[in-house]
């Protein structure tokens, strides 16, 4: 039988990997998106998990809006990301100071 | 048992492509195990009994969201080596914070805090005997239809963003403006000229 636990410490598992890839890859912002995606699927399974195991729905409909605001966040980024890449010929983090911060 | 098994099978793939995805060197490499890691988290959300959002997850962001990112990996031509250097040095910092917020959590979620007895009441219990998909779409169009509304909305301002911040006009491409042909009238374009009409020299010479 399949425990909670082992969903949460499968969901504890895949954050802290998505957290090692904000640390491993701070150049590429694509990466970076896809380390934040990873995260984010992480929450996910602690929401679906509890929602099994509590016999709770509220927490599958969180879910539902956590996918679609991470669908457009996405979207909006890579946006972004190709307008960055059109001015500066870079998608690397580090090229981002032309505000001096 | 075999449920047990395939839940590991299925924890540890996604594990380890969640693992490339943060290792590889080239981004398209990176997004393929990403879709990897989705389609296994998929499959655990189905074993769980989410099917709707298990079947979601593969249509929306293996169909969508991650096809969008192999565009974009594909369309920019990336320099990988200045994307890569520094990854040694961020490696020795990185991964023992990663490890140590994961020994934190596991603490936490491991220590049998959250046992199912120990669990609150459900705020909103999942009735017997109906699917999944029916439970969620009966409580998505009333309970939460204000969230879902708003939900779109997001979406939509997605779109217009999206939009906006790519959009371009290139030098030296032609467009039609169509209003500008509507307005048109005959009288602007078209010349009538009275010309005499005249014959043929051939016709001449036998007069």
């Amino acid at each position: 039988m399949i425990e909670l636990s082992d969903y949460l410490v499968l969901g504890a598992i895949l954050f802290a990997l998505g957290m090692a890839g904000i640390f491993l890859n701070r150049k590429n912002a694509i990466v970076l998106l896809m380390s934040i995606e990873l995260i984010l699927l992480a929450v996910n399974f602690n929401f679906i998990a509890f929602s099994t195991f509590m016999g709770d729905l509220a927490g599958q409909v969180f879910v539902f809006f956590i996918l679609t605001v991470a669908a457009a966040e996405s979207a909006i980024g890579l946006a972004i990301l190709v307008v960055l890449f059109r001015n500066k010929q870079s998608i690397n983090v580090a090229d981002l100071d032309s505000m001096k911060g | 048992m075999i449920e047990q098994l395939i839940f590991y099978v299925f924890a540890l793939v996604l594990l380890f492509s969640a693992t490339m995805v943060i290792t590889v060197r080239n981004p398209v490499h990176a997004a393929l195990f990403l879709v990897l890691a989705f389609f296994n988290s998929a499959a655990l959300w189905i074993m769980a009994g989410a099917e709707f959002l298990g079947i979601v997850l593969v249509l929306v962001y293996v169909g969508a969201v991650m096809v969008l990112f192999l565009f974009v990996v594909m369309m920019l031509d990336l320099n990988l080596g200045s994307l890569r250097e520094g990854f040694m040095k961020h490696f020795y910092i990185g991964v023992p914070i990663a490890v140590v917020m994961a020994v934190q959590m596991l603490l936490v979620v491991g220590s049998g805090l959250f046992a199912p007895e120990t669990l609150p009441q459900a705020a909103m219990p999942i009735p017997e005997g109906t699917g999944n998909t029916s439970m969620l779409g009966g409580v998505l169009y009333t309970v939460y239809v204000y969230p879902f509304e708003l939900a779109a909305v997001i979406l939509l301002v997605a779109i217009i963003a999206a939009i906006m911040l790519t959009l371009r006009r290139r030098e030296g491409t032609k467009h039609q403006n169509p209003g500008e042909q509507v307005k048109v009238r005959k009288a602007d374009r078209l010349r009538l000229v009275n010309l005499p009409s005249s014959r043929r020299a051939s016709e001449q010479e036998q007069d």
